[in-house]
């Protein structure tokens, strides 16, 4: 049982790790005021940048192509969004359905219609002396790939930059009172672009610890709702950083969840637990949307300064 | 909830020549794609040409037949979206529809005959609305938005569809994960013999007329509309109950999109398996979108895009292109709408100042 336990642990962090990725980038996003339903798009764009990237035998140039698909396809975002101010849920939609064509097309093209087999390096678990010799949770917390820890990092960075610097403050702004932040000399538009390119950048890597961390390979639109899932986060997360982690961690264990309970056998058909992340987001959203705000110019278009 | 602000059809805010300088762009940008997938260009797009239009088989048994679900769930997005409401889920209430269709035909068929047929299609409708109904419900209930919970419920649905064809709808010998084929006389009848063209077909161009006809003359179409451009208006200025309009429009969605669920199945495909939409729920966008979310013209630009997939069909048949490159096209048209539509306003009250 503590076995089964121990493994469900392991898999809830290893699960939840793209998706802290990808929403605590849309957490930078959603606080300037810009709402990426794209991010979607985004991820998938990252799994296949890290496929690419991770074609010579190198897992940093895997993760760097994560990160560079990931900030190419919201930097088309960003432009259409910010520049253009075009309506964010529907470029966001479109911007998905793009990236999942895309990918499948070169994919296909590159690597043949068979899906054959794809070696390409993986990230193995580190463990981090003494930490991950505590009981239950050491393991599942600190005998974890790489990416993992860097997403540690980032949380607090994050945290840091929303609320401890100068350019967090102006961006958190323009996400509340766009004119006022205008009147106080802050650029939003150029401000937002940069809040959505680090979503994009956080995005490639949920993608590229999805395919080198946890997969260990590419499938067509493998992202699989994610990055919507990874919205439903972050308002559940409350948008602050550590809020978000946390909520992470809960879909990760709602993911996880099928491989404990078909090691304990079960005659519920498995699609359920396949459909429960999804369900759990419906639930999680009813039940945050009532409590919290979300900041106040989200998915607002009509910003003007430049 | 972010609202969406009223998007104006096409035509009348766009010059010819941006329109043809967009066209000519996302014909560009195709060539480019092939080009860097390694195809042969010329020929993929030939064929894209001929198997959409090519011939009265690729018009009446491909183009035509896949317009149909892409004219019903078109008009299901369109009249959502003109109601402010950002129904993304029209997939997962097109699976419900087909579903719910599969059921009913396997069920009563045997016994009804016909009369199951048209029981299964009013079943489809409810199906979908159905499906459209929880997203509907949180939102009026908890601000819910839309645009996350109808695209939950598209996975939902998959997974329930999924399910069904593994457990209660499996074919009896349990080789297969299908249902097995409804009977006969469930099949829609086809419209042009020697074709594959089904009266689906005709439901999908009645339902486009009736809403026309609703939209533009009755007092619902009115509601509709004025609830979709100026909310705050149509409740202070014109007494309207906004929220149980916007509920309202929002199950009509489910059940259009529902209805072409129940076509594909009794039209089409005369069983349920999952994969029995190839995304037409999400084509679907780029239909309302590029119809300016115009009923009436939502049946131009469903064929045009049913012709746009027949193509592509025919594209990876002779050419080897990947089937998926259609959604890069239409990712393409729907960013060139709303890129082009945002732009021209932006200029239009750029001296102004006052944005959108």
């Amino acid at each position: 049982m503590t076995e089964a336990l121990t493994a469900f642990l392991e898999a809830t962090v290893r699960t939840a790790t793209p998706l802290a990725f990808a929403a605590l980038g849309e957490t930078v996003s959603e606080r300037a005021g810009v709402i990426n339903v794209g991010l979607e798009g985004v991820i998938i764009a990252g799994c296949f940048g890290a496929l690419v990237g991770a074609q010579g035998g190198s897992v940093e140039m895997g993760l760097l192509g994560g990160v560079l698909g990931g900030a190419a396809s919201a930097g088309v975002f960003a432009l259409f969004v910010t520049w253009l101010r075009a309506d964010q849920i529907i470029t966001g939609t479109a911007l998905t359905l793009g990236a999942l064509g895309l990918t499948g097309t070169l994919y296909r093209s590159l690597f043949g219609t068979t899906g054959a087999a794809l070696t390409i390096p993986t990230l193995r678990p580190i463990a981090i002396p003494v930490l991950s010799d505590l009981p239950l949770f050491g393991a599942a917390f600190f005998r974890q790939p790489v990416v993992t820890y860097l997403l540690y990092l980032l949380v607090g960075l994050v945290w840091w930059f929303l609320t401890r610097t100068h350019a967090g403050l102006a961006l958190r702004a323009v996400g509340e009172q766009p004119e006022a932040a205008e009147a106080a000399g802050i650029r939003p538009a150029r401000l937002q672009a940069a809040a959505v390119l680090v979503s994009g950048v956080l995005g490639g890597m949920a993608g590229a610890s999805l395919v080198l961390a946890q997969v260990g390979t590419f499938t067509e639109g493998m992202s699989a709702g994610r990055g919507f899932i990874a919205i439903a986060i972050v308002a559940l997360g409350r948008w602050r950083p550590l809020g978000v982690a946390l909520a992470a961690l809960l879909f990760g264990g709602a993911t996880a969840l099928q491989y404990l309970l078909q090691s304990m056998g079960t005659d519920l058909p498995y699609q359920l637990f396949l459909a429960f992340p999804y369900i759990l987001t419906l639930v999680v959203l009813a039940a945050g949307s009532a409590r919290v705000r979300a900041p106040a110019a989200l998915g607002r278009r009509n910003i003007t300064g430049h | 909830m972010t609202r969406l602000a009223p998007l104006r059809p096409s035509a009348s805010v766009t010059p010819l020549v941006l329109t043809l300088a967009l066209a000519l762009g996302i014909v560009a940008l195709l060539a480019a794609i092939l080009t860097l997938g390694g195809f042969n260009v010329g020929r993929a797009m030939t064929a894209l040409v001929r198997g959409a239009g090519g011939s009265s088989y690729a018009i009446f048994s491909a183009t035509l037949v896949r317009a149909t679900p892409l004219i019903l769930t078109g008009l299901a997005v369109a009249l959502a979206f003109k109601a402010g409401i950002l129904n993304i889920g029209a997939e997962g209430q097109l699976l419900t529809g087909a579903a719910v269709a599969a059921a009913v035909a396997l069920g009563m068929g045997p016994s009804l005959g016909a009369g199951a047929l048209v029981i299964a299609l009013i079943a489809a409708a409810a199906g979908g609305a159905l499906c459209a109904a929880l997203p509907a419900w949180l939102q009026r209930r908890f601000g819910v938005l839309e645009v996350i919970s109808t695209i939950m419920m598209n996975f939902i649905a998959l997974y329930g569809v999924g399910y069904l064809v593994r457990g209660p709808l499996q074919e009896p010998t349990r080789a297969y994960p299908q249902s097995s084929a409804i009977p006969d006389a469930t099949h829609l009848p086809i419209l042009i013999p020697g074709t594959r063209l089904h009266v689906g077909f005709a439901i999908a161009v009645i339902a486009t007329l009736a809403a026309w006809y609703v939209t533009r003359n009755l007092a619902a179409g009115f509601r509709l509309r004025v609830v979709g451009s100026n909310p705050s208006a149509a409740a202070s200025a014109g007494g309207l109950d906004v929220p149980a309009v916007t509920f309202r429009v929002f199950l009509l969605s489910g059940a259009l999109a529902g209805l072409a669920g129940g076509v594909e199945l009794t039209g089409v495909t005369y069983a349920l398996y999952e994969n029995i939409s190839p995304g037409y729920g999400y084509t679907a966008i780029a239909v309302a979108l590029l119809a300016g979310l115009h009923p009436g013209l939502v049946l131009a630009s469903g064929i045009l895009l049913g012709a746009l997939e027949a193509g592509a069909a025919a594209m990876q048949r002779e050419a080897g292109v990947p089937l998926v490159l259609v959604s890069v096209v239409e990712a393409l048209i729907i960013l060139a709408i709303v890129g082009a539509q945002a732009f021209l306003s932006r200029r239009s009250a750029g001296s102004t100042g006052a944005g959108t």
